[in-house]
């Protein structure tokens, strides 16, 4: 606005300005949690929304693509058996004549959840060892973090072998495999975000205030961890993913007729020269999975990074 | 405000020390000294400032009368009860006496909070109020420390530095405490926001009937809200004594060296007062002189100064000095 | 003899909220030889503003202004070279934090060096000999040995006294100082301010103190610009400023200070809070809480107007068709 000339300034205007006018003490701006910030953040990041919508897309024709197929997983024909990519067929079929579409997409189901929960039961154990031993530090901590690097020595792909060796070869067998061994990279995570945050002045704030130990771990310390927590139980999925994969391949894995994506790709061993895309596609789909969790981890690393204070 | 005769804190030679651990096993242990011998009390309505540079241990000492920090020998009297060995368990009753206010509005606020969060937490430690008179209540204490009952749901990163502190201010009301410990709460504000806040703490100590222990570096602040005032140097208290005592007749070289160096608002004036020099710096916790802690800086230094430690003694009508010239 | 006259300096920062406005307009000169003081608060602008004259600011601030001259020479005109040869040469500035100022992996002797080696082309003895020099008269003891050592065996105060040093290095015009004292102990501060008035005496240089600190300002500072919301409300003398306040702004802050030597008075606090520079208000920054804005101050901002020679005001009160006001004597019986 231009301010008019000095001496040609109405009279009325040398009034007192009411309260009303003057507004002091607002907040214009939306409220928005914490997370609403995240989420904003992650949203301009190209590659993470990408790696976002893939997954959404995999996850959707996990869920109901074998509905919708008109082949079943299991369903042999071997009039059709070891055909090319076609119309009928999108993946081709191996060597029972089963459709590898559809065997692609269960196989999405068993490995996606196989993932997601064994880096579920990975964070509950994670947290919960890695908190008590951050928060109450002296003895204790010293104690469980020494089991930890005891632990962490020990080579993971042996340690699972061990484990499917003794349970067998089930998905629950699997699945209890893949926890019992990365919740040690969570736990020290965790371990060390509490231990940085236990000498914040809200924690000490929070403990003057008399709430308890647990009070202060769960509501405040883990809390504000998350971020990095979150960012490691997203990367810890594919590899889940991978190892489910690669044990599987090594034939150790789910047995038939389940399969998953290592299945797959160890059922095409054999035709590895003549029928290529038998391997191709399953393999495929493990990269692309992969791929496209580690662009939501890296967006998520730097949309949840607390570095977002004034 | 009346001020009661009684005391409703006393501190007897309270210390605190840390140990610095190096070393592979951690065997190599160095002791900081960071409250070492400190005695005083406060009595109820009372404001006790407590001064002193970096490294001092005012807030050390802040801390541990509140038992955030576990004293290492010394004894805490409140109200007469000796809390200075109490466990967490004992101490949960006290907490809802004794409270906190901290320096630095934008790490003493949990990030994930809202503000109706932050108040109600400390509502329910203690189980104070539910349902309906819960939220009056977080009404209440929000309009108290003059915030708009619209801001309840929002989040602490969302609102200025004096903004921030307030909210402080009201989770420490919010449990009714007795006695609040103000560790430095104007340091990190704006001047122009400073004086909102002391004014607002000195309407409460009318109000509910506060005990204060005042800790700052700020000097005229301190003598502004203060009714005594105690001055750390090096982990010990070398001097205490009623506001007015001690800025009208100093007796400890380190007060007088203190109070000449602090800036004065006043042209004129800052011209014309006559600093006293201090030479070089504190020396490091870690490592103190032997004896008095200020001997190498002091222009009165003797040789009593370096084999023995002054205690606090009466120099006359309460005024409480540890210093070998008295 | 002026030595750095700016005139009407406006600097934004843009930042995907929008573009902040950090300095609105803002003229001030500074002689040879005087030292002046810049008061604000947060968001006042004033570091932005002498950041702006050494065109050390990030990539996403935009500096304009009708003239920035230092020592005859129009600095909107020179290019990016020329100006890194003032800095450190013409120009010295030291900062706040001594901790994080000074680079923990070189040795004190090589950090004051560098702008030696730079500016002044000195090598070897020679330089060193400067650089001992220079330790003397920032009265840091024992230079010889000192210049040896690292940064994290000095304490704070020796650690500013330090960065003084390399300031001062090649004997400049100018030294800005940006809150040098804020991080220390008071009488390490009074220690720090106390050599930088010698030094402006010894060398006669001008020095500009940006600082929160009205105290700090009273003790060196000839005369003093009082900032607020990215403008300029107030500058004059340091005896006008204190004595004979005229913004509302400046007197509110002079209100709510506490003085050690008087004897108790009530503090009167300024309410509200500091502006959103993202979307400041339309008028006067300082309206919103100031207790006589009139209707005029909410529309347009204020006009500098000259008092005297050295005093001058941006308020609508001094206008003419303004009701007056009084604000009482902050000290009696000057």
């Amino acid at each position: 606005m231009e301010t008019p000339l000095y001496d040609e300034i109405p009279p009325e205007l040398f009034e007192k300005a009411l309260d009303t006018e003057k507004q002091s003490d607002v907040i214009s701006r939306p409220s928005m949690s914490y997370w609403q910030n995240a989420w904003a953040r992650f949203k301009k990041d190209p590659l993470a929304m990408i790696g976002l919508v893939v997954i959404i897309i995999i996850t959707l024709f996990a869920i109901f693509g074998p509905i919708v197929s008109p082949y079943t997983y299991d369903g042999q024909n071997i009039a059709i058996q070891n055909q090319p990519p076609s119309r009928e067929h999108w993946f081709g079929t191996d060597k029972f004549g089963r459709d590898i579409f559809v065997r692609v997409l269960y196989g999405a189901r068993i490995s996606l959840s196989i993932g997601v929960m064994a880096a579920a039961i990975n964070l509950v154990i994670g947290v919960i060892y890695g908190g008590i031993a951050g928060y109450f530090g002296g003895r204790v901590d010293m104690v469980m973090m020494r089991i930890v690097d005891v632990l962490y020595g020990l080579p993971s792909l042996l340690y699972i072998i061990l484990i499917m060796m003794f349970l067998g070869n089930t998905v629950k067998s699997i699945l209890i495999a893949l926890s019992l061994t990365y919740w040690i990279g969570t736990a020290r995570i965790v371990r060390s975000q509490v231990l940085s945050l236990k000498h914040e002045e809200y924690t000490l704030a929070a403990r003057a205030l008399g709430v308890s130990n647990l009070g202060i771990i769960f509501r405040h310390l883990v809390p504000n961890s998350m971020g990095p927590i979150i960012v490691t139980v997203t990367f810890l999925i594919p590899q889940a993913i991978f190892s489910e994969a690669f044990l599987s391949f090594l034939g150790i894995g789910i047995q038939v007729p389940m399969a998953s994506w290592g299945t797959l790709a160890n059922d095409a061993i054999p035709a590895i020269f003549t029928q290529p895309y038998q391997m191709i596609f399953p393999v495929l789909a493990i990269s692309i999975t992969m791929f496209a969790l580690n662009f939501i981890g890296d967006g998520l690393r730097d949309a949840l990074d607390p570095r977002l204070k004034k | 405000m009346q001020i009661d005769s009684k005391n409703l804190l006393e501190i007897k030679h309270l210390k605190k020390y840390f140990e610095i651990r190096k070393g592979f096993f951690g065997k190599n242990v160095r002791i900081l000294k960071a409250v070492d011998d400190v005695s005083f009390s406060i009595k109820k309505g009372e404001t006790f400032g407590l001064v002193g540079e970096s490294g001092c241990g005012k807030t050390t000492a802040g801390r541990t009368i509140l038992k955030l920090y576990e004293p290492t020998s010394g004894q805490i009297f409140y109200d007469g009860n000796d809390i200075s060995k109490f466990s967490e368990k004992e101490m949960f009753p006290y907490k809802k006496k004794m409270q906190v206010i901290f320096q630095d509005p934008y790490a003493s606020l949990d990030p994930r909070m809202t503000v109706g969060e932050i108040l109600g937490e400390a509502i329910d430690v203690h189980h104070l109020y539910e349902g309906k008179a819960r939220s009056d209540r977080i009404a209440e204490l929000v309009e108290l420390v003059g915030l708009k009952s619209d801001h309840i749901n929002r989040y602490a990163h969302e609102f200025s530095g004096g903004q921030r502190q307030r909210i402080g201010i009201a989770r420490a009301l919010a449990v009714e405490p007795e006695f609040i410990v103000c560790d430095e709460p104007i340091s990190a504000l704006d001047v122009s926001i400073q004086a909102q806040i002391v004014n607002m703490l000195e309407e409460f100590q009318e109000k509910f009937g506060l005990t204060y222990l005042f800790i700052s570096h700020d000097l005229s602040m301190v003598r502004h809200i203060s009714h005594k005032v105690g001055v750390m140097y090096l982990g010990s208290l070398v001097e205490y004594a009623g506001v007015d005592e001690i800025f009208l007749n100093m007796l400890h070289p380190y007060t007088k060296a203190l109070l000449s160096a602090a800036p004065i608002p006043d042209p004129d004036e800052s011209k014309k007062s006559e600093r006293i020099h201090l030479q070089g710096d504190v020396p490091s916790p870690l490592n103190p002189p032997s004896g008095c802690a200020f001997r190498n800086r002091c222009i009165y230094a003797s040789k009593i100064c370096s084999e023995e430690k002054p205690v606090l003694k009466d120099a006359g009508a309460g005024h409480m000095v540890a210093c070998h010239l008295y | 003899m002026i030595l750095l006259d700016v005139v009407n300096l406006k600097t934004t920062f843009q930042i995907d909220a929008g573009n902040v406005q950090a300095v609105r307009g803002v003229s001030f000169h500074v002689d040879e030889g005087e030292s002046i003081g810049i008061v604000g608060e947060s968001g006042s602008g004033k570091s932005v503003t002498m950041l702006s004259v050494t065109r050390l600011l990030p990539e996403n601030a935009k500096v304009e202004a009708d003239s920035i001259n230092f020592n005859g020479t129009e600095l909107l005109k020179q290019d990016d070279n020329f100006m890194r040869k003032i800095q450190g040469s013409e120009i010295g500035m030291i900062f706040q934090d001594p901790m994080t100022s000074l680079n923990p992996l070189f040795t004190i002797g090589d950090q004051i060096m560098e702008p030696i080696r730079i500016h002044q082309k000195l090598s070897g003895e020679d330089a060193k000999k400067r650089v001992i020099e220079l330790l003397k008269l920032v009265e840091i003891p024992d230079p010889e040995s000192r210049l040896k050592q690292y940064p994290h065996e000095f304490s704070g105060g020796m650690r500013q006294r330090v960065m003084i040093a390399i300031a001062l290095s090649c004997n400049p015009k100018l030294l800005i100082a940006d809150e040098p004292t804020t991080a220390l102990d008071v009488t390490v501060q009074a220690q720090i301010l106390d050599l930088m008035d010698e030094l402006k005496k010894k060398l006669n240089m001008s020095i500009i103190l940006i600082t929160h600190n009205l105290g700090v300002v009273a003790k060196i500072c000839n005369r003093i610009i009082v900032m607020y919301g990215g403008l300029l409300v107030e500058e004059g003398t340091s005896r006008e400023i204190f004595y004979e306040p005229k913004h509302p702004y400046t007197w509110g802050l002079l209100r709510s200070i506490p003085k050690v030597t008087a004897q108790k008075s009530k503090l009167i606090p300024i309410p509200g809070s500091p502006p959103d520079l993202l979307s400041p208000p339309a008028g006067c920054p300082f309206a919103p809480r100031c207790e006589y804005a009139m209707k005029v101050c909410m529309k347009y901002p204020p006009k500098k107007i000259g008092l005297s020679d050295t005093h001058s005001v941006a308020c609508w009160l001094m206008h003419p068709k303004s009701p007056g006001y009084k604000m009482e004597g902050l000290y009696a019986n000057r």
